[in-house]
């Protein structure tokens, strides 16, 4: 159950840090939506084993983390949440792909170990994005940038519901086990069978909330699509942070950055050493 | 036409579980009139709220509201009229902030965003409200959530208002502001409420309602100076209308309304 409240209460802080008002912050939502989609991209479908060109990648979340003057030390918690899903998702791929592809010293490196660290790489790499994007443009700034980016408004107003629904069930959760705290004295009360008759309970009562607030919704009008007013503007700089983030991912993407610096350093000691 | 008039006519309703919590109600709302609802829990006071803008439809009987029946067809029309605070601000506030939970109504009208928002600034600062434009109405107190909720209708400018419970869990003075708030209104007000001094003070006439039944349907002042009644109905005098416990002394007529 702490889980649960521990989780929304990050929600709830992550939607009070996009209240903030810096240059991020400001930067239009369709222009982060694109840049963190074209990130995405760039980041899942780099090659299995190139560790090394993800890691120029870091630097987007980086940047607009610090310049959104995000918590660092709260993204990092959020990021380690998360993270033992990204490990499950990876945890296979050591047992099944044993070659050996590299030396580290004298300790083999199976292509295995490589493939594991990308995927775990990537996973941080995303969700890092998305958390920066949340935080800089609120839950409901990116549902209003996705339907004004002409995604099918369904979805669009089946996520902002969900979201509102996630806070909900966790209000039910979170009155439901305090009621029970409050009565069970300690350990008595504590048994499986209390907590199974319980999450019926829960999945009764979230249902018939939610029913409540889809008649509040029909009273006031509500068809079938929420509508938000709030004003966008797309201005040059929105134009510049998209297209200029986007060609960075781009070079990312086509030339593995570090090894390039790596050969190049390398070559210009050869000539040295060659010289000399 | 009046638009404001609301006819109920024999409306009864039971709950999919079988429980029969209207059985046969009528009552007649006239334009600008302010009336009560009241009786003990489960009385069946929301449930006829619930019908007055077609939440529930009627299962026998009919509703009209401004000479319109409450049907399927006419439901735009009738919500449009009619404006609805629930018992529970929880079950009404459902969007990422205040102000566009406010602005929810009012965009689904139709209106232009500047609209929207005068309505929304108009609204808020009538119930006091203003400073919580920005925040999600989930992290609110309840009595700001409640007075949100009241917002979220007012910007709405219905002709006809329907009310669960608005004064519960609100503090003395967000009271006193909601008790002048309604009293500026010459909208139709139904009222279901506990705060049986609110009724005296609002409504000029009280409907009490047991069992899912109509028990009395007068003027309030006659319908607090009956105890059997009262009895009748599970209520108690409402307290301005009660002798005083120290002195004695008979209650003014304070308790009687003003319209
Ligand atoms: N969703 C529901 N399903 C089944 N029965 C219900 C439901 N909602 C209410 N009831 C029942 O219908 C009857 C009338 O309930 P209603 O909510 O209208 O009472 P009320 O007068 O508003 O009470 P209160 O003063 O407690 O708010 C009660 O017996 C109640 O148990
Ligand atoms: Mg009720």
């Amino acid at each position: 159950m702490s889980t649960i409240a521990a989780g929304l209460s990050a929600l709830d802080r992550l939607d009070r840090l996009a209240r903030l008002d810096t240059a991020v912050h400001r930067v239009d939502p369709r222009a982060k939506v694109i840049t963190t989609a074209v990130f995405v991209v760039c980041v899942v479908s780099t090659g299995k084993y190139d560790l090394l060109g993800l890691l120029p990648f870091a630097v987007f979340p980086v940047v607009l983390a610090a310049e959104g003057d995000l918590p660092l030390g709260f993204l990092g918690r959020l990021l380690l949440m998360a993270s033992p899903f990204a490990l499950v998702m990876a945890a296979f791929n050591p047992l099944f792909d044993r070659e050996v592809v590299a030396w580290l010293g004298s300790v083999p490196v199976t292509g295995g170990w490589i493939s594991f660290a990308s995927i775990v790489l990537r996973f941080l790499l995303t969700v890092a994005a998305a958390l920066v994007l949340t935080a800089t443009t609120s839950f409901a700034g990116v549902c209003l940038a996705l339907e004004k980016l002409r995604v099918p408004e369904p979805l669009v107003t089946q996520l902002l519901l969900l979201y509102r629904y996630v806070f909900v069930l966790g209000d039910e959760t979170r009155r439901m086990a305090q009621a029970r705290r409050l009565r069970s004295f300690g350990r008595r009360g504590r048994d499986w069978r209390v907590y199974g008759q319980m999450l019926g309970h829960l999945l009764l009562r979230t249902f018939a909330r939610a029913q409540r607030i889809y008649l509040a919704m029909k009273a006031r009008g509500f068809d079938g699509s929420v509508r938000v007013a709030r004003p966008l503007h797309f201005g040059p700089g929105d134009l510049v942070f998209t297209l200029g983030w986007s060609a960075l991912f781009a070079l990312f993407r086509t030339v593995n950055v570090p090894l390039a610096l790596g050969r190049l350093v390398a070559g210009v000691l050869g000539i040295a050493a060659g010289t000399g | 036409m009046n638009r404001h008039a609301i006819a109920v006519r024999d409306l009864s309703f039971a709950y999919p579980d079988g429980t029969l919590a209207l059985d046969g109600v009528s009552f007649d709302a006239v334009h600008g009139e302010s009336v009560a609802v009241v009786g003990a829990n489960g009385a069946g006071k929301s449930t006829l709220l619930l019908h007055l803008n077609g939440l529930l439809t009627p299962q026998r009987g009919s509703v009209d509201v401004g000479g319109t029946p409450v049907a399927r067809d006419t439901l735009p029309e009738i919500r449009r009229t009619v404006g609805m605070v629930f018992q529970d601000p929880d079950d009404q506030l459902f969007m990422p902030t205040v102000a566009e939970d406010v602005g929810f109504g009012p965009l689904n009208l139709g209106l232009p965003p500047e609209a929207v928002a005068a309505r929304v600034a108009s609204a808020l600062q009538r119930v006091g409200a203003e400073h919580l434009a920005e925040r999600p109405p989930y992290r609110l107190s309840g009595g700001e959530k409640r007075a949100v909720a009241i917002a979220t209708v007012l910007a709405m400018e219905p002709d006809v208002l329907v009310m669960d419970e608005p004064s519960s869990g609100l503090d003395p003075r967000a009271r006193r502001r909601l008790l002048g708030l309604l009293k500026g209104f010459d909208q139709t007000r139904v009222i279901a409420t506990h705060d049986l001094d609110l009724a005296a003070e609002l409504c000029t006439r009280t409907i009490v309602m047991a069992g899912g039944r109509v028990l009395a349907d007068r003027p309030t002042a006659d319908v607090f100076a009956d105890d059997a009644l009262l009895e009748a109905g599970g209520l108690e005098r409402p307290l301005g209308m009660r002798s005083c416990p120290v002195c004695g002394t008979e209650p003014a007529r304070s308790g009687t309304p003003q319209k």
